[in-house]
């Protein structure tokens, strides 16, 4: 089986806000670095998980899944899930798959965290 | 090749493997003998969009003894797609191929009761989201029964080839939401992917056994979709019948004795 090709780096930037670093490609098998990192920022008491894309390589559909299972998680958690640094490519993919109506995108990290807080 | 080239090549692949920017399914061509409809100008849906309880299903089947790469299974699986469906299942993929954007037009007929012969037409579609080679992913459209995607895949687990069916989805509006939990639907759509693997490792030689795993990622409906029903392809195929029928006798009486004869 093919090797998960990614790096996930949690960081806390306030009591309820926590920016999970995405750093390589989002597929398949990302699941279990996704979902670790959800669970660390989760466990440092997080209301709001901000993604930041600007280190995603690559991202298919199977990844596109993942980030709708993860949402449906957050949801449930009563957690704000919110992105910023996708390049216009993903940006467009995350309208075509209408991931945009539920996860609100931001240009960079500071006006994620301005209204995010 | 030098590591830019490379790089810029790889992105070019991967952008290439999604569907263009759109908003609304085009049809870019249909056999005369589809219906099409409750495809054309619909809008696709996700999951986020759907009605029903949120549910992932994974069906897998290992190739054992097949001496191909995930590459070469994923051809042939796309190049057969429409053969390895049930006979219920009429599949129209475009002349192109399973290529991203495109639309594979769906008939398939479903029980009105459980117990009862498929009689009940269904007219719907999906496009094609995402396709590499060794994937294919296919969007459904508003009205169709599920909200969401199914991915298509072949990989390699323990020096085996590994076919597999992932689909994520919820059920598009409460009548279908209704038939999956109490009518028989989702199992009717397990036993479709089912025989689609089944049907794969037949054709590759193999008599393999299909594992399925279920999960439900999401136990609540959501009502703000409950409208979705307006869109309900099922409805609207049943209410189109008696113009499709019309079609189809005026194609008759208007072909000329010859091709009567010959047709």
């Amino acid at each position: 089986m093919p090797q998960a090709n990614i790096t996930m780096k949690v960081r806390k930037t306030s009591d309820s806000t926590c920016i999970v670093d995405i750093i390589g490609e989002i597929n398949a098998f990302a699941e279990n670095a996704l979902m670790d990192a959800y669970t660390q920022a989760s466990s440092a008491g997080a209301k709001n998980i901000v993604l930041n894309f600007t280190g995603l390589e690559y991202m298919n559909s199977s990844g596109i899944g993942l980030l709708v299972t993860l949402l449906i998680r957050t949801n449930r958690q009563k957690q704000r899930l919110v992105a910023f640094g996708l390049t216009e490519h993903y940006q467009q993919i995350f309208e075509l798959t209408r991931l945009n109506e539920a996860i609100t995108i931001f240009p960079s990290e500071a006006e994620a965290l301005k209204t995010v807080g | 090749m030098g590591n830019l080239d490379q790089e810029v090549s790889e992105k070019r692949r991967s952008e290439d493997a999604w569907a263009p920017p759109t908003s609304r399914m085009k049809v870019s061509s249909a056999p005369v003998e589809a219906m099409n409809l409750n495809v054309e100008g619909r809008q696709p849906v996700s999951p986020l969009q759907g009605f029903g309880q949120m549910w992932q299903k994974t069906f897998k089947i290992r190739l054992s003894g097949v001496d191909m790469t995930p590459e070469e299974v994923m051809r042939i699986w796309k190049e057969n797609f429409p053969r390895f469906q049930p006979p219920e299942n009429r599949f129209y993929p475009p002349m192109s191929g399973i290529k991203p954007g495109e639309v594979v037009l769906i008939e398939g007929k479903v029980p009105p009761l459980p117990g009862m012969p498929n009689i009940l037409p269904v007219a719907t579609g999906v496009m094609i989201l995402y396709a590499d080679a060794e994937m294919f992913t296919v969007m459904c459209p508003e009205g169709h029964p599920l909200s969401g995607w199914n991915t298509f895949s072949a990989y390699e687990e323990d020096g085996v080839v590994v076919a597999q069916v992932q689909e994520q989805s919820r059920a598009s509006d409460p009548l279908y939401e209704f038939f999956n939990r109490y009518l028989g639907s989702s199992a009717q759509q397990d036993e479709i992917w089912t025989h689609v693997l089944t049907s794969l490792g037949a054709h590759l030689g193999v008599k393999g056994e299909v594992v399925m795993t279920k999960v439900l990622i999401d136990p609540k409906v959501q009502w703000s979709a409950a409208k979705n029903i307006w869109q309900n392809a099922a409805i609207r195929t049943v209410l189109y019948m008696p113009v499709a029928l019309k079609r189809s006798l005026f194609r008759r009486s208007s072909a000329s004795p010859e091709e009567e004869i010959s047709g």
